[in-house]
């Protein structure tokens, strides 16, 4: 019998890369685990860069999540957590970019297209009368 | 329709397959880089983990002359493949210091009997604390650090045979 179970219990041992305490673990506290959460779900991982952290099955995104967790709880609000995470990485890690000179077309992009939109739609109306 | 006009679906046509061909020829970079290149590094310490390596702290990497701070994991097979590069950088008198990415030290003393070991202090990092405030985004990656403790340059990804001697200019630069 317990030579059945050795080679299970060996394998819940032997691994060397469990998450990190907070990385699949909520806050106590609610409020504060809100706050983890829509700030994780803004950040990306840099390993499997088109997910967020509060997606990403990567290791290193449970180590963020964990680190922006025990910030969270530590007090620090999240636009300081993201900053000091944007120090390191780049606007990049952020999926709320600030607006720039290099960001400037992906702002004004939406509104250049509605004004297009709406020039093609003037000029088609005005054909059917 | 106007004759210039009859031509425009193919010439938008035209330009998207231009950008695209261009994009899948020249792929963007999507490499993250650290943005303390040029900045002091951050203040850490972190336990020793091999028996017979100290830990490493900013402390250690201070007023020595310029350092190599390798950053690996004894399960990173890119590591395995980065080991003679960092052996050679060791021979040519480089000081290497390494920070050990989720790691165990049994694990660590394994990796190192099997693959050499260039390293002069290895640090314990268990939750990638120290890589996050590094801004590294993976194993493994290099830190050329200089003697004030500013961190000079970055290589991501294993340093190949071909790179060593450029990574030994830079070190050289660095005094």
């Amino acid at each position: 019998m317990m030579r059945r179970w050795l080679p299970f219990a060996l394998l819940l041992t032997a691994q060397v890369d469990a998450p990190a305490p907070l990385a699949d673990a909520q806050l106590s506290d609610p409020r504060q685990e809100a706050q983890a959460k829509a700030l994780m779900e803004t950040l990306r991982c840099v390993v499997c860069q088109g997910q967020s952290i509060a997606d990403s099955d990567a290791t290193m995104a449970g180590d963020m999540r964990a680190l922006v967790r025990s910030r969270i709880r530590a007090g620090e609000p999240p636009a300081a957590i993201r900053q000091w995470l944007i120090s390191r990485y780049g606007d990049y890690i952020s999926y709320d970019p600030p607006l720039g000179a290099v960001t400037w077309p992906l702002w004004l992009a939406p509104l250049a297209l509605l004004a297009v939109g709406a020039w093609l739609a003037r000029g088609s109306f005005r054909r059917r009368r | 329709m106007t004759r210039p006009r009859l031509w425009m679906p193919l010439a938008g046509f035209a330009l998207l397959f231009a950008i695209v061909a261009v994009a899948l020829f020249r792929p963007a970079d999507r490499t993250v880089r650290s943005q303390l290149v040029g900045q002091p590094l951050p203040a850490f310490t972190l336990p020793a983990l091999v028996p017979g390596k100290p830990g490493l702290s900013r402390e250690d990497m201070t007023g020595q002359g310029p350092r190599l701070l390798n950053i690996f994991g004894s399960w990173c097979l890119p590591c395995i493949a980065e080991a003679p590069q960092l052996m050679r950088l060791r021979a040519a008198g480089v000081p290497i210091d390494a920070i050990a990415i989720r790691d165990t030290g049994p694990a660590v003393a394994a990796f190192l009997a099997r693959n050499g070991d260039p390293y002069r202090r290895i640090g314990d990092d268990q939750r990638s604390a120290v890589q996050l405030a590094l801004g590294s985004s993976g194993v493994p990656e290099t830190f050329l650090i200089d003697a004030q403790g500013r961190i000079v340059r970055q290589y991501v990804g294993d340093i190949r045979a071909d790179q060593v001697d450029s990574v030994i200019a830079d070190w050289r630069a660095a005094q």
